[in-house]
């Protein structure tokens, strides 16, 4: 620091400043549209959370690591700083608002800041104020990459939560097993599919698989390979497989692009598919006497 | 045909159940073994009135192209003697790698097991 011969360093100002103020702080920072919008039931309570957040940047001040995100000063509220941020995101602010709003508590800080010197235009009031500033962007950032965390283990969840339950392998006849595919097919969903249908077969001892594409919205020629990876995996287990469910749009694409699912059984419908298998084991299905359907 | 190495046995067993033939492979099939195995079923086949060869695989980890022209062989040998071959057995883990490498085993019957296997043989047909 330059200015060593003034008592303290800027750092160390804005550490005692911010333990001193800490109520006044927090009282401002309580009416500021961050904490007003996330704490909306009471202002007791959004209070306490400012005080929180103070006692955090008080502490990151001490440590002199004015702009180091990861700093161990900011643990305790990084919790809470990613709660308010999911609440905000959720209520429909842009990750551009919110960091525009914890931007607006800077303001409130630094006049409090400048009141606390005589002569604010002083070289060392300027860096205090200086330090301050930096103090609160790197807040800032804080808050932008608490909210990003939450937000990316959300979206992973999710996918991991989709795998699990986009691919369920169904018993429809004995020796007869079907896959409804639903939603794009990438590798890693073309796998699981690929080793479920595999245990079913083998499960259920199965001589018919179908794979019903009724829900994928589109085929390219990396699916279609995927559908004739499957198709073959299930040969070599001594299954027929037939695909279903074709779309006459994805007809015409697969035609286009000049994929040649030659060598792949295929149905117009999950029911023809069924009485394909069934017909070929041998099965009837007849209507009763009445009326009613029977087995 | 090259010496079987200590501690291996050196036939693939050739088992006959009526007019069907029945190979179990277990573990890993080298190169003198295939060449046996290859020979002893064609001669078997030949020799008796064989219609049709099932080549368990139940006991296999890996199947690897060796191995897959080795069957394709058998089969595409026992077609011109007259016998239908069936595939049977293979496992989930084995068909996925198989199919990663590309090699989806064209031209031969697969079946889920060996009971299946004879019961396609016995139906006739393809």
């Amino acid at each position: 620091m330059p200015e060593q011969d003034v008592a303290e360093s800027a750092p160390q100002v804005v550490s005692a400043f911010l333990e001193q103020r800490r109520e006044q702080i927090a009282q401002r920072w309580a009416d500021a549209p961050l904490f007003r919008w996330v704490f909306t039931v009471s202002r007791d309570e959004a209070v306490e959370a400012c005080k929180l957040v103070v006692d955090a940047l008080s502490e990151v001040a001490v440590s002199g690591r004015l702009e180091d995100v990861a700093t161990a000063g900011f643990a305790p509220v990084r919790d809470q700083l990613g709660r308010m941020a999911q609440t905000r995101a959720r209520a429909g602010s842009t990750p551009a608002q919110i960091a525009g709003e914890v931007a607006g508590l800077r303001g409130p800080v630094i006049e409090l800041l400048r009141a606390e010197f005589t002569d604010p235009d002083t070289p060392h009031a300027q860096e205090c104020v200086l330090a301050l500033t930096l103090l609160m962007g790197t807040l800032r950032l804080v808050v932008m990459e608490t909210a990003l965390d939450a937000n990316a283990d959300l979206i992973e969840r999710q996918r991991q939560q989709l795998l699990e339950v986009a691919t369920p392998v169904i018993k429809l006849w004995e020796g007869t097993v079907a896959v409804p595919l639903i939603g794009t097919l990438d590798s890693a969903r073309s796998q699981i599919v690929m080793e479920s249908l595999l245990e079913a077969i083998v499960d259920q001892r199965a001589r018919y698989a179908i794979l019903d594409i009724t829900g994928v919205p589109t085929v390219d020629s990396l699916v279609a390979q995927h559908l004739m990876k499957t198709v073959a995996a299930a040969r070599l287990m001594g299954a027929e497989c037939i695909v279903s469910g074709i779309r006459p749009a994805i007809a015409q694409t697969i035609v286009q692009l000049g994929i040649d699912l030659g060598s792949v059984l295929t149905r117009a419908s999950l029911a023809d598919a069924l009485a394909y298998a069934l017909s070929r084991q041998g099965i009837e299905v007849s209507r009763a006497d009445a009326g009613a359907s029977a087995r | 045909m090259s010496q079987p190495l200590p501690g291996q046995s050196a036939q693939v067993p050739v088992l006959a159940l009526g007019d069907v033939l029945l190979v179990s492979l277990q573990g890993e099939l080298h190169d003198g073994m295939a060449e046996q195995l290859q020979h002893d079923i064609s001669s078997r086949i030949s020799a008796s009135e064989v219609t049709g060869v099932v080549i368990d695989i139940s006991g296999v980890d890996i199947v690897d192209s060796f191995l897959g022209r080795v069957l394709a062989e058998i089969a595409s040998t026992a077609a011109l003697l007259a016998a239908r071959t069936v595939l049977a057995g293979m496992r989930p883990a084995v068909a996925i790698t198989l199919v990663e490498l590309g090699l989806t085993l064209p031209g031969l019957v697969t079946a889920l097991d060996v009971d299946r296997a004879l019961e396609l043989l016995s139906q006739g047909g393809t």
